[in-house]
């Protein structure tokens, strides 16, 4: 397939990132990600003491400031796996599309995992949160399935432009019906705004263990195709040729990439561009093995949606600027960045 | 026609490309013509019926300036301006729309989808949900940003010429920040007010007044004429820039017309109305459809998009049990069609 290109030259210092090194930027982000989340816990529109957060890390709410501290903590914990949940999942799906523009956001599956859920609570009354997930994610796999369908006709198969207009275009058209089926709504109109926009704001334990274990099937799903992902990032002839069975890989990681965003919809709403620019990160600090990469962008996508939330918090205070908008700030840039990259014979 | 004739009957092949010519130039009229015909009823049935119906004779008593007991109000201050802005608003998406999907080559490189629109609107949400500013001011500012807009877009996607789906897919990247400044704007909003939002979201024409509709109208007919006399030059520029050139056209100065001209009415239009969705995307491949092949689309393109806007709006106030609104119907039907279209491309091979 001449059309495939991997997003980055071949190089050999960065293909063969040391062990070292790589354990080394490890515990890196595993620091950034503690130092995040212990400063999204202390970061907010009311200014808490050290005190406060330790006595509400330890379970009090005696006064204003431990009860606000309180509600952060169930936030940043969503945060945490919805980062990582999006991180990961673009980091397959760029795998397995072998696509530097492949996102879960920029591929469509984010808004079809909305307009399932949407269309679920608006004409069968679907009310239960563990309803939307299974919605959620019948939505993203219709969605994923359509754009590959979609971006894979004509010349040339599914290259990275194709799949991203078609994507794009997808996105667009459900976004458009989810307006439609909201808007007379008055009764659901409020929140689903909101909830459209994409935020963690409104978390709560409960709502976090209704997703764990759909993130749990899906994180274990993505790691184990590490090693299947390395081999079919060589080429469909060279993978079958090394004796994975392409087709069924591609499913199976797939699979496990969509319940990962479609569980995180379900929960957060559509936040996109995390799958986007975390892999792409990831690939500089622990070089394109996925073995490596893939744990690495679970921990960053966690870092930057905690980041951003934190952020979002923060510079528009008193008021929340929602996680949703955060990242369409900071990675649709780098999305035009990787576009203007390509070059005109792929376009 | 068919096979290529010998050299001896030349004449007759004159003729019959003359011929082809005029029946073409003459279906082109009959198009404009009847797309006309059907934009002025829509516009006369939305000006009568609603929840009271009104007879021609009040209707047109109120526009001459008559008073009319009741219809004054109803049709003089609710449904002409309405009636109007839907006209203006359909008509400037149209005709800026087609100009992009002409000048660019490619029927997704509509103002809708590469960012124009949802930069208008941003600009706008701003000035008047933060800034608290209103009519001219918005209108100025919301121009001004999609015109930066449209160079960013545009200078963005210049590495070795502009190819056709980088632009496309910058746009969609620069949309998603813009659009995500809306939500921002909107969301700091007081209370949540739906129908403001929507009209920044999707476009609307509830609450239509006259002093939204004045900016919009006198921008159009500005307007209107500067794109029209460019319709030869643009329509030499399809062939290629160098071809368009060889042709006698001054290709950057007709590009940078055209592009001013054609955000301009995208901007009004949105300051006034909101980004009416998928319009300015729909009425160039529809009325490529009606017209055929060759010739400029400029005007039905226009047409289209008015009697689209019209329809939609009196549809979406009256065939549903809930009122929508326009933006909102154009967006359902508008969606399929993108599909559609993203598919026949694809599948016709090559580049868009």
């Amino acid at each position: 397939m001449t059309s495939v290109r991997t997003d980055r030259p071949p190089d050999a210092a960065l293909v063969r990132r040391p062990a070292r090194v790589r354990a080394l930027w490890l515990l890196v982000v595993v620091a950034v990600l503690a130092a995040l989340m212990v400063a999204s816990v202390a970061l907010g529109s009311r200014d808490v003491s050290w005190a406060d957060v330790w006595a509400a890390l330890g379970g009090s709410d005696a006064s204003l400031e431990q009860a606000a501290v309180a509600k952060r903590i169930p936030r940043t914990l969503l945060a945490v796996v919805i980062g990582a949940a999006l991180g990961l999942s673009g980091a397959v799906m760029q795998g397995v599309t072998r696509n530097p523009l492949a996102d879960p956001g920029i591929l469509g599956v984010n808004m079809g995992a909305s307009l399932a859920v949407v269309s679920a609570v608006a004409f069968f009354g679907l009310t239960a949160p563990t309803g939307y997930i299974w919605v959620a994610m019948a939505g993203a796999a219709l969605s994923a399935v359509f754009v590959y369908a979609v971006g894979s006709l004509g010349r040339g198969g599914p290259t990275p432009l194709k799949l991203a207009l078609a994507g794009a275009v997808t996105s667009a058209a459900c976004a458009s019906f989810v307006s439609a089926v909201v808007l007379p709504r008055n009764d659901i109109a409020g929140s689903f705004r909101l909830w459209q926009i994409g935020g963690v704001g409104g978390a709560s334990y409960e709502r976090i263990g209704q997703i764990l274990p759909f993130l749990a099937v899906g994180f274990a799903v993505c790691l184990l195709s590490a090693r299947a992902l390395n081999s079919l990032a060589l080429g469909d002839e060279l993978a079958a040729g090394l004796g994975e069975r392409v087709a069924v890989i591609r499913a199976t990681a797939a699979l496990g990439a969509v319940v990962l965003c479609g569980t995180a919809t379900a929960a957060a709403g559509p936040i996109g561009f995390v799958g986007l620019v975390v892999p792409h990160a990831c690939r500089l600090l622990a070089g394109v093995d996925h073995r490596w990469t893939l744990p690495f962008s679970a921990l960053t996508g966690a870092a930057l949606l905690t980041a951003a939330d934190a952020a979002g918090r923060v510079v528009a205070r008193p008021a929340d600027v929602e996680v949703g908008i955060v990242t369409a700030l900071i990675g649709a840039p780098f999305f035009i960045y990787i576009v203007r990259r390509q070059k005109v014979r792929d376009l | 026609m068919s096979a290529p004739a010998p050299a001896a009957v030349r004449p007759s092949v004159v003729q019959a490309v003359a011929r082809g010519r005029r029946r073409r130039s003459s279906r082109r009229l009959l198009v404009a013509v009847a797309l006309a015909v059907l934009a002025v009823a829509a516009f006369a049935v939305t000006l009568m019926a609603g929840q009271t119906f009104y007879p021609p004779g009040d209707v047109l008593g109120v526009i001459l300036g008559e008073r009319v007991p009741g219809a004054s109000f109803t049709v003089g201050r609710l449904r002409l301006p309405r009636g109007v802005l839907a006209v203006v608003a359909g008509f400037s998406f149209g005709l800026a729309g087609v100009t992009f999907q002409t000048m660019l080559r490619n029927p997704l490189a509509s103002p809708d989808i590469i960012g124009i629109s949802s930069g208008a609107s941003a600009a706008a949400a701003i000035a008047i949900v933060s800034l608290s500013l209103g009519g001219t001011q918005v209108s100025v500012l919301a121009i001004v940003s999609a015109l930066l807009v449209a160079l960013l877009v545009y200078v963005l996607a210049f590495r070795d010429g502009v190819v056709g789906t980088r632009l496309i897919l910058i746009g969609i990247g620069i949309s998603a920040i813009l659009d995500s400044v809306t939500s921002y704007a909107l969301s700091r909003a007081g209370d949540w007010d739906l129908q403001e939002a929507m009209r920044w979201l999707t476009g609307s024409l509830n609450g239509t007044t006259w002093d939204q509709v004045l900016p919009a109208l006198v921008a159009l007919a500005v307007l209107t004429p500067v794109l029209l006399s460019r319709a030869h030059d643009l329509s030499a520029m399809q062939l290629g820039d160098d071809t368009g050139a060889a042709l006698g056209v001054r290709v950057e100065r007709t590009r940078i017309t055209v592009i001013v001209a054609a955000v301009g009415l995208i901007a009004f239009a949105t300051s006034a109305a909101g980004p009416i969705a998928f319009v300015a995307f729909l009425s160039g491949p529809i009325a490529a459809r009606l017209v055929g092949a060759g010739g400029s689309l400029l005007v039905p393109a226009g047409l289209v998009g008015a009697l689209l806007v019209l329809v939609a709006d009196f549809a979406g106030q009256f065939a549903f049990d809930a009122r929508f609104p326009v933006g909102v119907v154009t967006g359902v039907l508008g969606a399929p069609y993108l599909i559609y279209l993203i598919v026949r491309t694809h599948r016709a091979g090559g580049s868009l």
